[in-house]
């Protein structure tokens, strides 16, 4: 236990130690934690940013959905009308022709039964005619008689 | 103990004196007694102080150099997250306790913290094992416990004190460090008593700053080696001896223990006066 040179020794070993401490040692290792602290924290902060992002944009996708459902609401009002008024007109339409229809037939039928009017009479008249002149034949002269007979085929 | 033929005190004796030696007439010699290592007056070495705070001062900054080397951002490893948590550790020591700027402080720290709890940790290495290993290769003695020799204490706090006097004077000119000595407590009318008191104020931050660390591990190692010679007093199995040496198996284990906690104490002791006073040299106080 004498106090000796190893004091002078142990002191120049520890200068060097604290030199090669400060000088290689100390910095980089505090540098890197520095380092670290900031990843961590930047970490921390986009973490946080991409929670808030995603927050913003569940809100604005449910907002999205909310005007798509009016939108589509909107479209099937707007179809339910259109499709009502296209019933209606077609309705309008159906109608309007067939009263054109039946109004064509019936003018049709009309002709038709005075074409067949028509027929009948003349066929009538020249029956009645063949008829009075096999009656007539011995009697009555034909041509007094046709103008009388003329007026009553007229008549039916 | 190493051999029955030796009696206790020459055992504790044995376990105290540090392997010193000196160039003698041209050739290195190393001291057989206590008597012999005295005679060979200052210039001589403890060759087993040198070479024990030598390796163990290597091994910390070898291990906290290869993580300083490839100090990667990201997610640390195991060895990188220890050198990390004791830097943090130091950091928050120095944030503490020193408030100005000064890039030598933390790294002194670091130093002062890890070199001493090494040398102090080699107390707890079963106390006879590396003498024997010593003797075995020729070597009469071998202290392995660095701190328990006042040169390797005194050389700290030594440097540490001319540190504190560089800064003293740095910060506030060699009239206010001189004005600090001399002007207080009790103003320019006292100024002898002022010398006085500041003069041992000043002489006793060295002095005590060695020998507390000094002191604590001196008598934690000698207390290791009592506890080591219960045992040691072997002769015959006897309950005396059988309580002996099982007194001796439960004592150092226990006091090992504890041991753990006085020499983290005492290097953290060390660094946080050798931060205070190197605070107290940057400050204008008064």
């Amino acid at each position: 236990m004498n106090i000796n040179a190893t004091l002078i020794a142990q002191a120049i070993m520890f200068a060097l130690f604290v030199w090669f401490c400060m000088s290689f040692v100390w910095p980089p290792i505090v540098g890197a934690l520095a380092a670290r602290q900031k990843l961590i924290a930047d970490g921390l902060a986009a973490g946080d940013r991409g929670k808030h992002e995603l927050e913003l944009s569940a809100k604005k996708a449910a907002q999205g959905l909310r005007t798509a459902k009016e939108k589509a609401s909107d479209i099937i009002a707007q179809a339910e009308k259109r499709a009502g008024e296209i019933v209606e007109e077609a309705k309008t339409n159906a109608k309007t022709e067939g009263d054109r229809i039946i109004a064509g037939a019936k003018a049709e039928i009309g002709q038709e039964v005075n074409r067949a009017k028509e027929g009948l009479r003349q066929q009538v008249s020249a029956l009645a005619v063949a008829g009075a002149e096999k009656i007539l034949r011995r009697e009555i002269d034909a041509k007094a008689h046709a103008a009388m007979l003329t007026t009553i085929a007229n008549e039916l | 103990m190493s051999s029955e033929a030796i009696t206790s005190s020459e055992y504790i004796r044995h376990h105290l004196q540090n392997l010193t030696c000196s160039l003698q007439q041209g050739h290195f010699h190393c001291a057989h007694t206590a008597a012999e290592a005295k005679a060979m007056g200052f210039w001589a070495f403890n060759v087993d102080t040198l070479l024990v705070s030598f390796v163990l001062g290597t091994v910390f900054l070898f291990f906290f150099s290869r993580v300083a080397k490839s100090p990667a951002p990201g997610v640390p490893s195991g060895m990188q997250n220890f050198v990390e948590w004791v830097i943090e550790f130091i950091d928050n020591s120095v944030r503490g306790s020193f408030s100005a700027k000064n890039n030598l402080v933390a790294p002194l720290a670091l130093t002062v913290f890890m070199w001493i709890f090494l040398m102090n940790f080699m107390d707890l290495i079963p106390i006879d094992w590396v003498p024997m290993l010593a003797a075995k290769l020729g070597v009469g003695h071998f202290k392995v416990v660095s701190t328990t020799d006042p040169n390797a204490t005194f050389g700290m706090s030594i440097s540490v004190f001319f540190i504190v006097l560089y800064y003293s004077i740095k910060m506030k000119g060699l009239g206010g460090f001189a004005a600090e000595l001399t002007l207080q407590p009790f103003g320019k009318f006292g100024l002898p008593a002022n010398i006085f008191l500041e003069g041992v104020n000043l002489i006793a931050k060295p002095v005590s700053l060695s020998l507390r660390l000094f002191g604590n591990m001196y008598a934690g190692e000698m207390i290791f080696i009592l506890i080591a010679i219960m045992g040691g007093t072997w002769a015959g199995f006897t309950l005396v001896n059988a309580t002996l040496f099982g007194s001796q198996i439960l004592l150092s284990l226990g006091w090992g223990i504890f041991h753990i906690l006085i020499i983290t104490l005492q290097a953290f002791i060390f660094m946080t006066l050798t931060i205070v006073y190197l605070d107290m040299a940057h400050q204008e106080h008064h």
